[in-house]
């Protein structure tokens, strides 16, 4: 979904700019709360991984294709404020050194890719862990619904960015239809990879996946009890 | 089961970062995407003001690159800020 320069006015893209520094500069203050022996050396990797995962379009459809954004997976493995970080560095380095998304719209991008779909991705996969069972097994399976949600809603965010600054007067109604069932589309995808991704980290080491740790404690709790017990 | 060490996850997350960038990006659908062919069936794709990037398209070499470019950016960034806050609580 990369936004290239030209499809937003420069006011609009003013905007999400400014959006995109803030959320950035909170996310460089909070994330140091979610660094620690484990998540640390995740950060940088995870970044790496969703660069080279964006490069893998699958085909959605005739004639179209859609990549991981990522949002999701990096919220529920490094924590949303990390995440926020990894995917906009992914965003800076692949409009900088590719051309995959405008330099004036590099705000846009990362308020739609960085910010959009880890807000979305974290709170869904924060309200499923209170809502389903708590079990580790569930974990990828509340990450991989988490992404498929993330994605048709920052499409939504793009139209509404559309609706604010687009430089072309195209019926709004339509564009929504086209840009959310695309995106609909292409979320299953984002579903399943992130689900893969989650499922395989958590099967070797869920300590390392940081939307896993409540269970953890959950389980040392149960265990203690057992010894205290016998 | 034998706890996998952090090393080893690190070395395979990293190792399927570069096999993908570099090897299954080959075969990557090279159809528009979802936003750039709304942009055409919508009728807004010439406003496209489009420019080339430092290493121009993705490929094999030039994926890998960027993986190692987002690795050391992301990872230094995050290291620092590591750093930072040990420094702090200390």
């Amino acid at each position: 979904m990369h936004v290239p320069d030209g499809f937003l006015d420069a006011p609009t893209s003013a905007v999400t700019g400014v959006v995109a520094v803030a959320a950035v500069g909170v996310a460089l203050v909070k994330a140091r709360t979610e660094l620690d022996d484990k998540t640390a050396p995740m950060a940088g990797l995870v970044a790496a991984f969703i660069f080279a995962v964006q490069m893998l379009n699958f085909p959605v459809g005739a004639g179209t294709s859609g990549h991981l954004m990522g949002g999701a997976l990096a919220a529920v493995l490094v924590g949303p404020w990390t995440g926020i970080l990894c995917v906009s560095v992914v965003l800076l380095v692949q409009s900088l050194l590719f051309a995959d998304g405008g330099i004036t719209a590099l705000g846009t991008n990362i308020v739609l890719m960085a910010v959009s779909t880890v807000v979305v991705g974290w709170l869904v996969f924060r309200l499923l862990q209170v809502l389903l069972p708590k079990r580790m097994s569930l974990v990828p399976v509340e990450a991989g619904i988490a992404a498929f949600v993330s994605v048709p809603v920052a499409a939504l965010v793009f139209v509404l960015l559309y609706a604010v600054g687009g430089t072309a007067d195209i019926p709004l109604d339509t564009l929504m239809t086209a840009m959310f069932g695309v995106h609909t589309l292409i979320g299953i995808g984002e579903g399943v990879i992130t689900g893969l991704a989650v499922g395989a980290i958590v099967a070797v080491r869920p300590d390392l996946v940081r939307g896993a740790r409540p269970l953890l404690a959950r389980r040392e709790l149960v265990i203690k009890k057992a010894e205290v017990a016998a | 089961m034998k706890r996998v060490s952090t090393a080893w996850v690190v070395l395979g997350i990293a190792a399927v970062a570069l096999v993908l960038a570099g090897v299954v990006s080959r075969f990557a659908d090279s159809d528009p995407d979802g936003l750039t062919k709304v942009a055409e069936d919508q009728g807004f794709a010439h406003t496209e003001q489009s420019r080339d990037g430092l290493l121009g398209d993705y490929g094999s070499v030039t994926g890998v690159v960027g993986v190692l470019v987002v690795l050391g950016l992301a990872g230094g960034v995050t290291y620092a800020l590591r750093r930072r806050h040990q420094r702090e609580q200390s």
